[in-house]
């Protein structure tokens, strides 16, 4: 192995690299100017993020455990960006929130042990690095998830999440052994044809799928994401919802598409049915939640639907949709967290009735709200618009017109509440509403960001037409 | 050569308009104004390169014009053919544009500085202005249908909120909801024919759309429909929709209310540029429409532009509101536009209809621009629209006094002022085609000649009436543009027009028709003549006049009731017989399946929630039976 060998994994060495820094630097900076500590972190990470833009040939490494190729490489960059937006979004919470400002350096060094497992979760090419980029992603985000100690709600988030994480791991660890014993490897490459259509290896597909579909929130394996999100701190949950699923869903999609191609009609039925019961659990839930939290929770669950919807065509173009869509969720779902998160920050409020009047009181704030709820429901000329566009595309392309018409229902059903939310905003008014504030620059610069990526992403076509050449990664 | 900065031509209005739209509060009168003026500026600087370039370095290709495509940007892609791109094309047709549409517009930026002085929405009228200009330079522009599409619609959206302009006037929001429902309605033609002809032709493109052995395969298609080709149908669809934007009966209606605009708005989109898009439209794909099935689709062109001439031309000489009467003599005067479309042929010298159509386009805009903007030097002077209150104005407003007789005169079509080579090359064209066509064009000169004169003499001699302020002439702002028009219009006939512009882009040389020029000078002189011995001085003759015609004469006044005609048709018979029924469908089985669902929806959501219980020893339950029951059911899918 050469040093050109090992620079394939130039993300995964640099993020170690910061993470070293940044604890060296909590050890060195002194307890009351921690502060300190977040600048550090955000300008190292943008570095990273910069470096992350660098070409890098494709390739794998140690036998083909790991491996890079130019859709990884995009995937991501798209994953750097969105975790700076949160650490952006996080910044004024570790500042002034918390009492205890010693600690700040943990948060991102656990946050970023947690991004270094979804990167080796995109790039694996083996069962037990897949398994344990997984564990690496999960177990320190549980940490973070009570990262406020002294938070009741945050302390039970951690263990529903931690007992969850570790049931789900159980079943997926049984699912790989399972198809272990059918291929007699744990190489995807060599799994590759192999799995022959057997009970047993039907069971090993949906025990490893289920274990994924934890992270996606798939109902019915969703069941964790409300308490957790809710109780959980903003930040977290934001990450939990867009960064943590993203990685799940992209190997998710390359192990379906690719490795387990031999199962592809038993699993196209497994992917059919989870969608269906994914989108209408989730909306159905959706529509009674008060709390901000809860309700951005199940909207993700029934995101998560319309993600999982793409892989029903296995080809260049459903490859491209999930890619494209699930960039354009992480974003939209980021900006609509970091309003939340801002103003909970500054009122302490989350419930949707307290938004009433928003609009008069913090126009910004509300535009940017209603961008990324428009895009999560896919009004044009927003993102969302397109990614939705490019789903149906893909669908319909496959001959699924039913599916098509289900998740048409659905987005219907899911305007209903992302329109309530705009409507407490834009129309109600209200005798006590959210007073006027002012973020701190890191959350402006952030939801400025998502504001432009929204609007600018979807009708900026080389974006779509770039990750569709580099989608060729499937050879049905 | 790189041609990609043609691009800042749309660019700059633009940058503009978003300016001036989202800082209309920042940023005060005048210097609003100011920066639309400057951008305008070098935008129209930039444009006159362009076109100067085109014509005499880049465009001449073995004798020929060629089409070059500047600018492209691949928005959507569909097939290899097939896609939507954002392009610039320069073309003669665009080129020719490239000096209208900056010219016009440039004249009003400047004339408005001193006609909109003191309006509260002074940034906002700049603003839109600058967003028609964008629209409008994109549509000129545009490299394939759906492009200039979507410059259509927005020329549509800027002139709607231009002609709505004065909000608070209730007259101003339904003329802009007119102007704006009536050609949306016409719209939906040329959509479904640009889809129809895309679906059969498999490109947008104009240079794959308008090259003659893509169109010997296309009359290949035997696709047909009530006896005529899908193609044609297309066409006459497409053509709905140039007809909507271009006034032209029966969708003209729209036109005349879109006065109550401000005057600089009237004279740029509704007297030189907007309204001349729908001829615009069918000279872009001229060869489509002349060698589809023998040019059915045309002779439609043709039947309705001299239709229209007529029809516009008799409302006009009835009208009393000055910027009517200049409404329906736009009308009439594209309708010669369209009809000199209808009646061209293709190659060398033949194409003399297509030329005089640009031809007339072209100075057309100069001299009704500055009609119009000679209107509204008056009206600002006199406060008031209506003829009864004008009268002996030439003493007092000596520069747009002789501005509007030049612009008189072109229009009339007397020699050596420019509207005269224009006509006189429609008519010499018309009369090689068809005689009775040509007939109702010379009629209509002098019809014309009359008109514009009675309007000339009523305002500018007849007798003072009392005015409560003696006029004055307008501010420098607003005349100097007068006089760089009025130059235009005087000697813009002078351009040999056929060295730029023909059907198949080889230039030719036209010769002058003597005789027929000749007699089109004389009726319209004739009319010139009737319309002083009435107006030149206060007396009943002209009401007399009225008196003898009696009821066609109420008829014309009343425009034929075709306003009223739309009203019965719309109000009375699909409001009350289609859309009642409709509607009570939609309130009671509509409306109630959905709340039913709605409700239900509701009732589900109610009832499963207690799956979410807290508890995570459920969840893992849960998760571990989710996950063996969906094998299990799996298990039943092996074959």
């Amino acid at each position: 192995m050469n040093w050109n060998q090992i620079l394939l994994m130039r993300n995964e060495i640099v993020l170690t690299l910061i993470i070293l820094l940044v604890l060296v630097s909590d050890l060195i900076v002194k307890d009351n100017r921690k502060k300190i500590i977040s600048n550090i972190a955000i300008g190292l990470f943008v570095i990273h993020m910069l470096i992350g833009f660098i070409p890098m040939p494709e390739g794998s490494l140690f036998g083909g455990m790991y491996r890079t190729n130019h859709l990884i490489f995009g995937f991501k960059i798209i994953l750097n960006v969105g975790v700076l937006l949160i650490l952006l979004q996080s910044a004024s919470w570790l500042h002034d929130k918390l009492q205890d400002t010693t600690k700040i350096g943990e948060f991102y060094i656990i946050l970023f042990s947690s991004l270094l497992g979804i990167y080796f979760m995109v790039s694996s090419g083996h069962f037990l690095i897949l398994y344990m980029g997984l564990e690496l992603s999960v177990l320190p985000i549980s940490a973070l998830a009570a990262y406020e100690v002294y938070n009741r709600k945050s302390s039970e988030a951690a263990i529903k999440l931690i007992l969850s994480a570790a049931i789900s791991s159980g079943v997926f660890l049984f699912g790989i052994s399972i198809l272990y014993a059918v291929s007699g490897s744990l190489y995807f490459d060599d799994i590759l044809g192999k799995l022959p259509i057997s009970y047993f290896s039907v069971m090993g597909l949906v025990f490893f799928f289920s274990g994924l579909a934890f992270k996606i929130s798939l109902v019915p394996f969703h069941l964790w994401t409300a308490d957790v999100y809710e109780g959980a701190p903003t930040p977290v949950s934001n990450y939990l919802s867009v960064i943590s699923k993203a990685g799940a869903v992209f190997i998710l999609m390359v192990l379906l598409f690719i490795t387990m191609n031999t199962l592809h009609d038993i699993w196209i039925y497994l992917v059919y049915g989870i969608t269906v019961l994914t989108m209408f659990i989730g909306n159905f839930f959706a529509l009674r939640q008060e709390n901000m939290k809860r309700f951005l929770a199940f909207s993700s669950v029934a995101q998560a639907g319309f993600i999982l919807m793409a892989m029903v065509s296995a080809n260049q173009a459903g490859v491209s949709s999930v890619v494209y869509f699930m960039a354009i969720y992480i974003f939209s779902n980021i900006g609509a967290f970091g309003v939340v998160e801002a103003i909970s920050m500054k009122t302490g409020k989350e419930n949707m009735k307290d938004y009433a009047g928003l609009y008069r009181t913090n126009p910004k704030l509300s535009l940017v709200l209603m961008l990324s709820l428009f895009s999560l429901a896919g009004i044009p000329p927003v993102a969302g618009f397109f990614g939705k566009f490019f789903l149906y595309t893909a669908a319909a392309g496959q001959g699924f017109y039913v599916l098509v018409f289900i998740a048409v229902v659905n987005v219907t059903i899911s305007l209903y509440y992302y329109l309530k939310v705009i409507r407490e905003a834009f129309l109600r008014t209200s005798d006590t509403p959210i007073a006027y504030f002012k973020s701190d620059n890191y959350m402006k610069v952030s939801l400025a960001i998502v504001a432009v990526i929204l609007l600018v992403i979807g009708l900026y076509s080389p974006f779509y037409d770039y990750i569709y050449s580099v989608s060729n990664i499937v050879n049905f | 050569m790189d041609l990609s900065y043609t691009v800042l031509i749309l660019i700059i209005p633009l940058f503009v308009f978003l300016l001036l739209g989202l800082f209309f509060r920042r940023i005060k009168a005048p210097l609003s104004g100011y920066i639309g003026v400057a951008g305008l500026t070098v935008t129209s600087l930039i444009s006159f390169f362009v076109a100067f370039e085109y014509f005499f370095k880049i465009g001449m290709v073995d004798g020929a014009y060629q089409k070059i495509v500047a600018f492209k940007f691949v928005w959507l892609h569909f097939t290899s053919t097939m896609s939507i791109s954002i392009g610039v094309m320069l073309d003669p047709l665009s080129a020719v544009m490239l000096i209208v549409v900056p010219l016009v517009s440039w004249m009003v930026h400047i004339y408005s500085l001193g006609y909109m002085k003191g309006d509260r929405g002074f940034t906002r009228f700049y603003a839109f202005l600058s967003l028609f200009t964008f629209s409008m330079l994109g549509l000129v522009l545009a490299s394939n249908l759906f492009e200039i599409y979507i410059f259509w619609e927005l020329v549509g959206v800027s002139s709607y909120s231009l002609i709505g302009f004065y909000y608070e006037k209730p007259s101003a929001v339904l003329a802009a909801k007119k102007a704006f429902i009536v050609t949306r309605f016409a719209d939906l033609g040329f959509l479904i024919g640009l889809l129809i002809l895309s679906y059969y032709a498999k490109t947008f493109d104009f240079v794959n759309l308008t090259s003659l052995t893509f169109i010997h395969n296309l009359s290949g298609i035997g696709t047909t429909f009530i006896g005529l080709s899908v193609i044609t149908w297309a066409l006459i669809l497409i053509f709905v929709g140039g007809a909507g934007k271009s006034a032209m009966f029966p969708l003209h209606i729209w036109l005349p209310d879109a006065m109550e605009g401000p005057t600089p708005v009237s004279a740029l989109i509704h007297a030189a540029t907007m309204v001349v898009a729908g001829v615009f439209l069918v000279a872009r794909l001229f060869p489509l429409y002349y060698f589809i099935e023998g040019g059915i689709a045309l002779d439609v062109v043709t039947v309705v532009g001299t239709f229209t001439i007529l029809f516009a031309a008799i409302i006009a000489i009835t009208q009393h509101d000055i910027k009517r009467v200049l409404a329906f003599s736009t009308i009439s005067q594209i309708g010669y536009m369209m009809l000199a479309l209808g009646i061209s042929k293709y190659e060398g010298p033949e194409g003399l209809g297509y030329m005089a159509a640009m031809f007339h386009l072209f100075t057309h805009a100069m001299f009704k621009a500055l009609l119009f903007l000679g209107a509204g030097s008056i009206i600002h002077s006199v406060h008031s629209n209506y003829m009864q209150d004008m009268g002996g104005l030439r003493k007092y407003m000596p520069i747009t006094h002789i501005t509007f007789l030049i612009a008189a005169l072109a229009i009339s079509g007397i020699p050596p002022f420019a509207g005269f080579f224009s006509k006189d090359a429609i008519l010499a064209a018309a009369f090689e085609h068809h005689k009775v066509v040509w007939f109702t064009g010379w009629f209509v000169a002098g019809l014309t000649a009359f008109y514009m004169f009675r309007l000339y003499f009523r305002i500018f001699w007849w007798n003072d009436p009392k005015y409560e302020h003696t006029p004055h002439e307008s501010p420098k702002s607003m005349t100097i543009p007068l006089m760089v028009l009025a130059f235009m219009a005087a000697f813009s006939g002078f351009i040999p027009f056929s060295h730029f512009v023909s059907p198949d882009y080889v230039p030719f040389s036209e010769h002058m028709e003597w005789g027929l020029a000749g007699a089109s000078v004389g009726i319209g002189l004739v009319g010139i003549i009737l319309a002083w011995i009435l107006y030149k001085k206060e007396n009943d003759l002209s009401t007399r006049f009225a008196l003898a015609f009696g009821l066609f004469y109420k008829w014309a006044y009343h425009k034929f009731y075709i306003d009223e005609l739309y009203m019965f048709v719309t109000k009375e018979i699909i409001f009350k017989h289609i859309s009642a029924p409709f509607a009570w469908f939609d309130r009671h089985v509509v409306d109630g399946t959905m709340n039913g669902i709605g409700n239900s929806t509701v009732w589900i959501s109610e009832k499963i929630k207690g799956l979410q219980s807290g508890r995570v020893q459920d969840y893992a339950m849960y998760f571990v039976s989710g996950a063996t029951v969906i094998s299990m059911i799996l298990w039943f899918l092996i074959k």
